[in-house]
């Protein structure tokens, strides 16, 4: 199987051995073609956001005016924060210069004034070696004045490099616009949209690593060739993460449509001591869990996973054996979204700090029947009433996790109602909890 | 305590400033900058990169209670951060936490007396398929065990 964005090739990170394997070839095709011709291709060819929403990349350039007073702007969004989520530090490390060629190509087709990559603070070693890759960029021509030399044309664009300070929701594309204005990371209430009125009030585009790093490959193989790969409504490859009860975890890039009984047991080696998996979350903590027995047939694609009532996210695979204390667990997811709310919203603000607690009560083992009804009346209260998605990435695990695994949680709390103000729960409206259906 | 930028880290901050088309978006650079200088981020601190960057104190005081990578307070020469979020937790997040928590004699957000270490328990740092990890300042350490930590201490102690 090809790979696309992380190939087997040594020292790809230098930048002459990456032009030495047809690198900044598909930058100088590009440049021979009309910006409208590169959208259309990138339409064409399917690609979809690797960062968590999987909207189509193309359709989303194509937002961009094409005539503006103002400047018009390109994010690279590295802030990979989600955990479970691991894979824009390999493209970093690995093959940085393919993400460097295919925001160029992207800062081409929707006419950008500057680039700015953005990536999480954390990252310090990964941040280190993308600037050397960008600096070597510099020196040969391929970014900056000397573009127009080197490429022909008339079209010069500086590639800076944005480091992040430690704030997950700073992955959210309006907060990380802020957050590169030197603001606090606030989620801006959309619409208007980035495309419209993002950085600095400008047109802006914004895309995930990932995403961008595919678009080289494209530009020079062809469309065609890359909407053959993997699952038609999903294609190409994806770097799925794997982590937790994993005998050999880690990146593995793969054709999305990659079963996820596949992924564990045939890359990922199975799960340590031959155990059951009790619990799999197949894209970053903030998706819908499923249970172990569930996952025989499931396909790692957007519309598959859909389908099976969870979503693809990053692709983030997190495995949970049979031995896992998932109130624990749960417990500790709950604590992160508590800990990443940025504030702005008083449902998620005070919804994740009620979770927290809650959790907390039951994993001390003094909760009851009825806090579990509370849990779920909190996270659906939080969904769908707050600015940005990090309330649906908050209240999802909850509501899920309790709605699927009812039966093992059930065994983890009291029939008895213990504490006091657990009886309010007979007035709240959530008495049943139906699966809802997962939003786009 | 008095705080000035060293006329080199001048240079490095109008680099940053020239990055963007305004003044304001480099504070989070040279907010590092400081850091990186004075070890913390104190009020002189702050008020000197209002200062630099035409800015206001409390805007630079929102910026640095928003984002937890800036130090409010002084942290140890070595700053030890343990991940125990989920992908960790499952692969023993928390026992490396409770053993550095042990092992150095302090909690969360402490500093050992001799002010070599500093602890903190922080979220993913995007190690979950090298989990467990502990961050020493800028390094990543990955894929540890028990051992691994107290030689990783010990060889700090003698730096």
């Amino acid at each position: 199987m090809e790979k696309i964005v992380l190939p087997d090739i040594k020292d790809l990170h230098l930048i002459d051995v990456y032009i030495q394997n047809g690198g900044y070839t598909a930058l100088k095709k590009a440049f021979s073609q009309t910006p409208d011709d590169i959208i259309d291709q990138v339409k064409k060819s399917g690609l979809r956001g690797r960062g968590g929403a999987a909207f189509f990349a193309g359709l989303k350039w194509s937002f961009m005016p094409k005539t503006s007073s103002k400047p018009k702007y390109l994010c690279i969004n590295g802030d990979e924060s989600e955990p479970g989520s691991f894979k824009d530090r390999q493209i970093l490390e690995f093959n940085p210069h393919q993400l460097i060629e295919g925001t160029l190509i992207e800062a081409y087709a929707i006419q950008a004034n500057a680039a700015y990559i953005y990536i999480r603070g954390e990252y310090h070693k990964w941040i280190k070696l993308l600037e050397k890759a960008l600096a070597d960029a510099y020196e040969y021509g391929f970014v900056g004045d000397k573009m127009k030399e080197k490429l022909g044309g008339n079209y010069s664009v500086n590639i800076y490099v944005h480091k992040g300070a430690g704030a997950y929701i700073c992955g959210e594309e309006s907060a990380l616009m802020n957050s590169i204005e030197g603001k606090r990371g606030y989620p801006r209430v959309k619409p208007p949209f980035p495309a419209q009125n993002g950085l600095w009030g400008c047109p802006t585009t914004i895309n995930n690593v990932e995403t961008v790093a595919n678009v080289p490959p494209i530009i020079n193989k062809g469309w065609e060739w890359f909407s053959k790969i993997g699952e038609p409504k999903h294609p190409g490859t994806i770097l799925y993460g794997l982590s937790g009860h994993v005998n050999n975890p880690g990146i593995y890039e793969l054709p999305s449509g990659t079963l996820l009984t596949d992924l564990i047991y045939k890359y990922g080696g199975g799960v340590p001591g031959n155990k059951k998996i009790l619990c799999v979350i197949p894209g970053g903590s903030s998706m819908p869990p499923l249970r172990g027995e569930q996952i025989e047939g499931i396909k790692m694609d957007a519309e598959s996973l859909k389908a099976a009532g969870t979503s693809i996210g990053t692709a983030g695979i997190i495995v949970m054996d049979e031995d896992t204390d998932l109130v624990q667990v749960l417990a500790r997811i709950a604590k992160f979204y508590y800990h990443e709310s940025c504030g702005q919203c008083t449902p998620c603000r005070e919804g994740t700090g009620w979770m927290l607690k809650l959790l907390n009560r039951i994993a001390k083992g003094e909760g009851s029947t009825h806090d579990l009804d509370l849990l779920i009346s909190v996270a659906s209260n939080i969904e769908g009433n707050t600015i940005c998605a990090l309330g649906e990435a908050a209240a999802w695990p909850v509501r899920f996790m309790i709605t699927r695994f009812r039966d093992y949680f059930e065994t983890c709390v009291s029939r008895e109602v213990t504490i006091p103000v657990a009886n309010k729960v007979h007035s709240l409206r959530h008495t049943e909890y139906p699966l809802a259906p997962i939003k786009d | 305590m008095e705080f000035t930028f060293t006329p080199e880290n001048l240079n490095r901050i109008n680099e940053v400033i020239s990055h963007y088309p305004e003044k304001r978006p480099a504070v989070m650079g040279v907010l590092y900058i400081a850091q990186e200088q004075n070890g913390w981020i104190s009020y002189e601190v702050m008020k000197e990169v209002a200062y630099v960057l035409d800015m206001k104190e409390e805007e630079i005081l929102g910026i640095v209670s928003f984002y937890t990578m800036y130090h409010e307070k002084p942290v140890g020469k070595f700053h030890l951060q343990v991940c125990t979020n989920v992908s960790c937790m499952l692969r023993g997040g928390y026992k490396i936490y409770d053993h550095v928590k042990e092992k150095l004699g302090i909690e969360n957000g402490g500093v050992t007396e001799d002010k070599l270490f500093s602890l903190e328990e922080v979220e993913c740092m995007g190690s979950c398929g090298t989990a467990p990890m502990i961050a020493v300042n800028e390094d990543y350490f990955e894929n540890l065990n028990i051992q691994q930590i107290d030689q990783i201490i010990e060889s700090l102690k003698n730096k």
